[in-house]
């Protein structure tokens, strides 16, 4: 351990740390916009169309279900496996930053789904009625009332997502799509260099403290409840 | 007498089917005239909220007709509802508004989705919180509001569209007893300046007997009673009027036909008001209480009584212009049939 104080040790692996770093940050960043993307209208849908939804539909809302429960419940490993034709086919490549997106999307929406599905059914049915009667249309209450209302929740659900990918990304990097898992599998375990590897814990440590701060804090900031 | 601006004929409202079907409304009809002030009160259950929620079509009727402004609003197709909505619109016993937008925000939200021009908008809901009374917070936060505060900020959004209607579903139910009379009084005094026709649904007496110039009694989703509120508190026909105008524990059958009776309304003043000790001392006249249903709270006395009033007319006569000079006491002399 000792080791990563000296300068030859940085010398030899700062490169590499640098750019696992990076390429998580990557991974995280680009698979979550993405999968805010088609989770967060999953997320709506699924509470427009619940039985006491603004457009209540049961068909839509049990498949939908359905698919996120199912998305949900294969562990992202298997599920990283299983998409490979999938990956290949879209991307062009199963491996590297790219080839991690796509599971990384598809299996974070669903989460996404839910965590969306959350936050707008804590806003008040009563102020929905009350945008309803002013004559607001659907998608004006979806805009105006449903998601400015949830967002300090919504901004909460996005820590925990944000962290869950964190934690797929390294798993998705011991099936060759790089960044930090891939690090401390190939020189953690397999070169038994085990310095590389608790510093890429000792850095997802710190990220997750920093996430889950940063996005706490702005949580209060925006939520006008609490002034 | 003016035009009608609600016509409700032959409502019904049932929820669910089969045999767990609630018959919530039954054969409703009513007629709310253009610029009055027409109260609807009833026991819990009784049907209230579904009607008024029948009236901007919250709640589709089961079966009969709607109209607001000559339209029939269970005809309309979805966009020309929204349209409609704008003209009759409505407050909320828990306020509803939306809690991450300031007030003057909130005012606007309407008009946001009418498509009023923004800066036309912010400055037509400058306007209107200053005709509530709270242009100094446009700029805050409904949880830094008060419960009457709120109200304000809610009656201000709903005029935002210059509505013909103002449904005002439990309005004051949430308020205590001061703040209630000083919201009665808001919307008495919108309905004189703007004209705007107010629907007050309520199960309080007090709330119609301070404002209202018609009400109609519901009970057990159908209308028991109809008509001008004068009459109809001091010549309560139905058992279910009579339920809501004689407090509780007065029981009919226990005092002779003919008994001089007065009903007195306790609208927020002191509670330790010795209205009864007084009219003994000060006036000399001894009454007894049929009945009571008083509360009090945050030290305001709220409620009904009913007094049996001497049966030498001069004393009787003493009495209740005696009780009528007291401040937030109301009374009205009603001949107490069993
Ligand atoms: N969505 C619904 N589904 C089933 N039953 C309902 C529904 N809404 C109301 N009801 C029933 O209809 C009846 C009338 O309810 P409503 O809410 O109109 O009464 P209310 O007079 O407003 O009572 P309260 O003073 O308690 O508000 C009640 O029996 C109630 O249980
Ligand atoms: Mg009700």
């Amino acid at each position: 351990m000792a080791e990563i104080f000296t300068s030859a040790f940085w010398a030899e692996y700062g490169g590499i740390l640098a750019e696992g770093v990076w390429d998580t940050l990557m991974m995280t960043a680009v698979s979550t916009f993405l999968a805010y993307l088609i989770g967060l209208p999953m997320g709506v849908v699924m509470i427009l169309t619940q039985p006491h939804g603004i457009r209540p539909n049961r068909v839509v809302n049990a498949v939908l279900g359905w698919i996120i429960n199912i998305g949900r419940s294969l562990p992202f490993i298997i599920l990283m496996i299983a998409l490979f034709p999938f990956t290949k086919f879209v991307v062009g490549t199963k491996i590297g930053i790219k080839g991690a997106v796509v599971p990384l999307v598809v299996s974070a929406a669903p989460f996404i789904a839910r965590m969306v599905e959350t936050s707008l059914s804590e806003v008040d049915a009563g102020v929905v009625e009350a945008a309803q009667s002013m004559g607001a249309s659907n998608f004006q209450i979806v805009w105006k009332v449903y998601l400015p209302e949830a967002k300090p929740s919504l901004v909460l659900g996005g820590s925990v997502v944000l962290i869950a990918i964190v934690g797929y990304t390294a798993m998705a990097g011991t099936m060759g799509a790089g960044g930090l898992g891939d690090l401390a599998i190939r020189y953690g375990h397999q070169r038994n260099v085990p310095s590389v590897m608790w510093i890429t814990v000792i850095f997802l440590i710190i990220l997750v403290q920093v996430v889950q701060s940063v996005f706490s804090r702005l949580s209060v900031r925006i939520d006008k409840r609490l002034k | 007498m003016s035009e009608s601006i609600i016509q409700i004929q032959h409502l019904t409202k049932n929820f669910g089917g089969g045999p767990g079907e609630v018959h919530a409304l039954a054969d409703i009809n009513l007629d709310i005239r253009q610029g009055e002030i027409f109260g609807i009160i009833g026991l819990s259950g009784a049907g209230k909220s579904t009607l008024v929620r029948c009236m901007n079509l919250l709640e589709r009727p089961t079966s009969g007709t709607v109209l607001v402004d000559g339209k029939d609003m269970t005809a309309l197709s979805e966009g020309e509802l929204r349209l409609q909505r704008r003209k009759i619109t409505m407050i909320f016993q828990s306020f509803n508004l939306l809690m991450q937008r300031t007030c003057l925000k909130n005012v606007c939200f309407p008009m946001e989705i009418a498509g009023v021009p923004k800066a036309q908008a912010r400055k037509r809901a400058g306007e209107l919180l200053e005709l509530v009374g709270l242009a100094d917070k446009a700029n805050a936060y409904p949880a830094q509001l008060s419960g009457g505060q709120k109200q304000r900020v809610a009656v201000a959004r709903a005029l935002a569209t210059d509505p013909k209607v103002l449904l005002c579903d439990e309005a004051t139910s949430a308020l205590d007893p001061t703040t209630t009379v000083s919201i009665l009084e808001l919307l008495k005094d919108l309905n004189a300046k703007l004209g705007v026709t107010v629907v007050v649904i309520t199960h309080q007496m007090s709330v119609i007997e301070a404002i209202c110039s018609r009400v109609a009694i519901l009970d057990g989703g159908s209308v028991a009673e109809l008509g001008p509120v004068q009459d109809i508190f001091s010549n309560p026909s139905t058992d279910a009027a009579r339920r809501l105008v004689y407090p509780g524990g007065a029981s009919v059958s226990q005092y002779p036909a003919g008994t001089r009776a007065a009903r007195v309304s306790f609208n927020g003043g002191t509670v330790n008001q010795p209205l009864i000790a007084s009219l003994a001392i000060d006036c000399g006249v001894k009454v007894s209480i049929l009945g009571a249903d008083t509360r009090s709270v945050g030290g305001k006395a709220t409620g009904t009584m009913l007094l049996s009033l001497p049966d030498d007319p001069n004393e009787a006569a003493r009495a209740l212009s005696y009780i009528r000079s007291q401040p937030y006491i109301t009374v009205e002399e009603v001949e107490y049939r069993g």
